[in-house]
C-alpha cells in the first residue's frame, strides 16, 4: 500500500467543472491525502513545516493542477521555492524525498493535437513539464507520467464523469502499488494504462 | 432613633449595595436602583432614614456640580460652540413653551397668574442627574437623543439664574421680612444691579482665566509630588472653591463647575482629572437619588392620591408633548425624539431649590409647595420606568422592519434568513458588512444607535434596533437560521454577555468577536471562542509593514515578515491564555520574545540563502559536476 498525496492547486476552483469533478473523485480514493494549497495558503504564505511533513509522511506525490501558461500556478512554483530546502530536498544530505514518486495531474483547454510539433503549441505536453521532471530528478525521486485532461472547454459532464472515474482508478491503482517501473516505458499519459480513457 | 454618621453611612451604602445591582440586572439601570433604596430606607418603609433626608439630599446635589464638570471635561469648547443653536433654540424654547403652556393651563384652574407662571417655571426644569445618568448607561450620550438632551438640560441650568432673580417678583404673599434677599446670604444682593451683574460676569471670567493659566502650573507642580492624593484633593478643591463662588455671587454651581470643566477640556489633565472626580461624583448622585427616594411623602400622597396622580401624569404628558414637537422641529428623527422626549418628561431637582426658595419668597402656599414636592419626587422617580416603557415597547416598534404598513407584534415579525447576523454597526462592523455585500453575502446588522438603524434602513439593509445581548432580538435576527455572528460592539463586557447568550440558545452558530487588545482576547478565548480579532493587531502590523518599506527592505520580504510575527504571535496568544498566573505569565512571556527572535531571524536566514544561492546556483553547481 503507497500512501498518495494530492498538491493541489487551483486559483478558481469554483469556475471549473473538471477540476471540481476530479476533486469530488479523488477524495473518495481511500488512501489519497488531498492537500488544497490555495485553501491553506490563501495568501501564499506556506507553511514549510507542515509541508515537508506532510511529504515525509507520504509515497507518491502528484502536483494536481491547470495547466496556466504551460505551467502551474504560481503557488506550486512558491511551494516548490520554499518547501524543497537544500540539504533537505537535495544537496548533499537532502534525501527526505528520495525514492518517492511524483507526477503531475493537469487539465489543459488545447486539445493534444495542438500540442505537437506541428500544432499550435509547437510542444508537447511532456516537455512543457521539464522543470517538475528536473526538480524531482535533483530530489532523488521517480518522475511519472502525467494524467493530462485535453480540450476542458468543451467537454460533456458525461464526459466529464468519466475523466472522474479514470483518475479515481489510476489513483487507486497508484495506492495498490499496481503499477510497475515497465508499465511506464513508453507511455507518455499514465492515462494510456487506463484504455478506456484513450483520446 | 439615634443615629451616628456611621450608622447613616452605613445604612445608605447597604441600601445601594443591595438595590443598584438587583436594578442593574432586571435591566432598570441605577438610578431606579438608588431611588427604590431610597424609598425602602426611607420614612415609608423601614424608618432608618427621617426627614434628614432633605438636608442629605442638598449635601448630594453637590454630585450634580460634580457630573457637570465631568461633562465639560469631556466638552471642548469648539464643540459647544456648535451646540449653541441646540442650546440656545433647543433649550429656550423648551423652557418657555412649557412655562407657558404650564401657567396657563394652570390658570384655567383659578390659579392666579403669579403662582402659574411660577410653577411652569419650576416644571420646565427637567433633572440632569437622572438624564444624564441614564443617557450614560445606556450608551446614548453620543446620538442626537443625547446630545438635544444634554443641550436643553444645559439651558435649564442657565435659565435658573434669571428664575431666581425674577421670583421675588412675583411674590403676592409677602413674607413676614422685608429682608429676603438676605435669607439667600449671597454676598452681592444689597448690591445695585449693574455692581452685581458686574461682580457675577467677573466671577465667571474668574473661572475661565483660572482654568486656563492658573490651574495648569498647579497640577503640573502636584502630579510632581508623585502623590495621587494630592492631585485627588486638589480637583476636588477646584470643584468646591468654585462652588463656592458661584453660590456667593448666586450662580449655580454646576455652572460654574461646567464651564471650569470646558475650560479644562483641552488641558493634559483631563483624564486624570476626571478619574479622580468620577468615583465622588458617582457616589454622591447616588446619595442624590436615595434622597429623592426618601423625600417621597407617602402620607401626603395617600392624602390625595388623585390630585397628585393627576399632576404627575398631566405635566409630565405636557412636558412631554412640548418636548416631541420641539424635537420635531429640530429635526430630532422619531426613535431618537422619543428618547430625547421621554427621557426630560420629568420635573428636576431644580425645582426642589425653586420650590424651596418660592416658599421662603411666598409666592406659593406651603400647602402647594408640599403638594409640589411630591410630584417632582414621583415625577422623578417614574423616569427609569418611563424611559424603560419607552425602549421596551415603542422603540422596538419604531424601529422593527415594516412590513407593509403594518408594525406587528415583535414576535410575530418572520425570522431574517441572512446566513450572517452583523451586531454593531460602527467603524469597526460596517467595513465587514460592506465587504460582504460586495461579495453579495447578505448580512442582517444588529445596533443600539436608532439615528445609524434609520439611516442603514434607508440604504436597504435589514436592520434591527436594540440590545444585541437579548435573545429576542437575537431570534427575530434569525440567528436559528444564520450560520455566523459576528460580534463587532465595542463594549467588551456586552460582548462576553452576548457570546453567553449565543452559546446556550444558538449552540450552532459559528461567533466570530472583535477583540479590543490581549486581555481581552483572553477573557474571550476562555469563554471558548475560537475567532478572535483584535482590532488593532492587522493594522499596526501594516503599519509596520510600511514603516519597513520606507526604510528600503524589500516589500515581500517585509509582508512576509509580517505574516510570520502574525502567526507567531496568535500562537503566543493561545498559549498565554493557558497559563495567566502572574508570575509564571512575565517568564513565559520572556521566554516567548526570545522565541519570536529566534523564529525571525532564522525566516531571514533562510531568506538570504534562497536569494544569494539557492536553488538556481545549486543547480547550476550540480550540473557543472555531472
Amino acid at each position: 500500500m503507497a500512501k498518495v498525496l494530492i498538491q493541489f492547486a487551483h486559483p478558481t476552483l469554483s469556475k471549473s467543472s473538471i477540476q471540481k469533478t476530479l476533486e469530488t473523485y479523488c477524495r473518495k480514493v481511500k488512501g489519497v491525502t488531498f492537500n488544497d494549497l490555495y485553501e491553506y495558503y490563501p495568501d501564499l504564505y506556506i507553511d514549510v513545516k507542515r509541508e515537508q511533513k506532510l511529504l515525509a509522511q507520504h509515497d507518491i506525490i502528484i502536483f494536481q493542477h491547470p495547466f496556466y501558461w504551460y505551467s502551474s500556478p504560481p503557488i506550486l512554483k512558491q511551494w516548490q521555492d520554499l518547501v524543497l530546502e537544500y540539504n533537505w530536498a537535495y544537496g548533499p544530505e537532502g534525501t527526505a524525498l528520495a525514492g518517492k514518486k511524483i507526477l503531475n495531474a493537469i487539465s489543459c483547454g488545447g486539445g493534444r493535437e495542438a500540442y505537437k510539433e506541428t500544432g499550435y503549441n509547437r510542444f508537447p505536453v511532456t516537455q512543457f513539464l521539464l522543470p517538475f521532471n528536473q526538480t524531482a530528478h535533483l530530489c532523488k525521486m521517480e518522475y511519472l507520467p502525467p494524467f493530462v485532461v485535453h480540450e476542458t472547454y468543451n467537454m460533456s459532464d458525461e464526459m466529464i464523469k468519466n475523466y472522474g472515474e479514470r483518475y479515481a482508478s489510476i489513483l487507486t491503482s497508484l495506492v495498490n502499488d499496481e503499477f510497475q517501473a515497465e508499465h511506464f516505458q513508453g507511455v507518455e499519459y499514465i492515462n494510456e494504462l487506463v484504455p478506456a480513457l484513450q483520446v | 432613633m439615634q443615629q451616628t454618621v456611621f450608622f447613616q453611612a452605613m445604612i445608605y451604602l447597604a441600601a445601594a449595595v443591595v438595590m443598584v445591582p438587583i436594578a442593574k440586572r432586571l435591566g432598570l439601570g441605577s438610578v431606579l436602583g438608588y431611588l427604590v433604596a431610597g424609598i425602602i430606607i426611607g420614612p415609608a418603609c423601614l424608618q432608618f432614614i427621617g426627614t434628614e433626608g432633605q438636608d442629605i439630599m442638598h449635601f448630594a446635589e453637590f454630585g450634580v456640580v460634580m457630573m457637570l464638570f465631568v461633562i465639560g471635561l469631556e466638552l471642548e469648547p469648539s464643540r459647544l460652540w456648535r451646540m449653541r443653536k441646540n442650546i440656545a433654540g433647543l433649550g429656550g424654547m423648551q423652557v418657555v413653551l412649557t412655562s407657558v403652556v404650564v401657567a396657563g393651563l394652570a390658570m384655567l384652574f383659578q390659579v392666579g397668574w403669579k403662582e402659574a407662571l411660577a410653577l411652569g417655571m419650576i416644571v420646565a426644569m427637567s433633572s440632569t442627574a437622572i438624564v444624564m445618568q441614564t443617557l450614560d448607561e445606556k450608551g446614548w450620550l453620543k446620538t442626537v437623543a443625547g446630545q438635544s438632551s444634554f443641550a436643553v438640560l444645559l439651558f435649564q441650568d442657565l435659565a435658573i439664574i434669571p428664575m431666581l432673580a425674577l421670583f421675588p417678583l412675583l411674590a403676592d404673599h409677602i413674607p413676614a421680612g422685608e429682608s429676603h434677599g438676605a435669607d439667600q446670604g449671597t454676598l452681592v444682593s444689597g448690591l445695585p444691579a449693574w455692581i452685581q451683574a458686574v461682580v457675577v460676569l467677573s466671577s465667571v471670567a474668574v473661572v475661565i482665566i483660572t482654568g486656563k493659566y492658573l490651574l495648569r502650573p498647579v497640577f503640573r507642580l502636584m502630579a510632581k509630588t508623585g502623590m495621587r492624593e494630592m492631585f485627588t484633593a486638589t480637583a476636588l478643591l477646584l470643584v468646591v472653591g468654585i462652588a463656592v463662588l458661584m453660590t456667593s455671587v448666586g450662580l449655580s454651581p454646576a455652572l460654574g463647575a461646567f464651564v471650569a470643566g470646558v475650560v479644562l477640556a483641552n488641558s493634559e489633565y483631563r483624564h486624570e482629572l476626571e478619574s479622580s472626580i468620577d468615583p465622588f461624583k458617582g457616589l454622591l448622585l447616588g446619595l442624590f437619588f436615595i434622597s429623592v427616594g426618601t423625600s417621597i411623602d407617602f402620607e401626603l400622597i395617600m392624602s390625595k392620591p388623585l390630585v397628585i396622580l393627576g399632576l404627575v401624569t398631566g405635566f409630565m404628558a405636557i412636558k412631554m408633548a412640548v418636548l416631541f414637537g420641539l424635537g420635531k422641529t429640530f429635526k430630532v428623527r422619531n426613535a431618537q425624539n422619543f428618547i430625547f422626549s421621554f427621557g426630560l418628561c420629568q420635573i428636576g431637582e431644580f425645582a426642589f431649590v425653586l420650590l424651596s426658595f418660592s416658599a421662603q419668597e411666598g409666592v406659593l402656599t406651603k400647602e402647594t409647595t408640599d403638594t409640589m414636592m411630591a410630584v417632582v419626587a414621583i415625577s422623578m422617580a417614574l423616569t427609569p420606568l418611563v424611559m424603560m416603557l419607552n425602549e421596551k415597547l415603542i422603540l422596538p416598534r419604531l424601529c422593527a422592519v415594516k412590513e407593509g404598513t403594518e408594525v406587528h407584534q415583535v414576535s410575530d415579525v418572520e425570522e431574517e434568513d441572512n446566513p450572517v447576523i452583523i451586531a454593531g454597526y460602527g467603524h469597526f462592523g460596517n467595513t465587514i458588512g460592506r465587504f460582504l455585500r460586495a461579495n453579495n453575502v447578505m448580512a442582517t446588522v444588529l445596533d443600539n444607535d436608532s439615528d445609524n438603524v434609520d439611516f442603514l434602513r434607508r440604504m436597504g439593509l435589514k436592520v434591527y434596533y436594540g440590545d444585541a445581548t437579548r435573545y429576542e432580538l437575537l431570534e427575530i435576527a434569525g440567528a436559528n437560521k444564520a450560520q455566523i455572528i459576528i460580534i463587532a460592539i465595542s463594549d467588551e463586557e456586552k460582548r462576553l454577555e452576548m457570546i453567553e447568550t449565543i452559546k446556550k440558545h444558538f449552540p450552532n452558530l459559528h461567533i466570530l468577536v472583535r477583540s479590543t487588545n490581549r486581555n481581552d482576547a483572553y477573557d474571550l478565548m476562555n469563554a471558548g471562542i475560537m475567532h478572535i480579532y483584535r482590532e488593532t493587531f492587522d493594522t499596526s502590523l501594516r503599519v509596520g509593514i510600511d514603516t519597513l518599506k520606507l526604510l528600503g527592505h524589500r516589500a515581500h520580504e517585509a509582508t512576509r515578515s509580517a505574516k510570520t510575527f502574525f502567526i507567531h504571535d496568535e500562537r503566543t496568544l493561545k498559549h498565554l491564555s493557558s497559563i495567566r498566573n502572574e508570575q509564571e505569565y512575565v517568564t513565559a512571556v520572556r521566554e516567548h520574545i526570545e522565541e519570536l527572535e529566534l523564529i525571525m531571524q532564522a525566516d531571514r536566514d533562510s531568506t538570504d540563502i534562497r536569494s544569494l544561492g539557492g536553488w538556481d546556483r545549486k543547480a547550476e553547481v550540480e550540473k557543472t559536476e555531472g
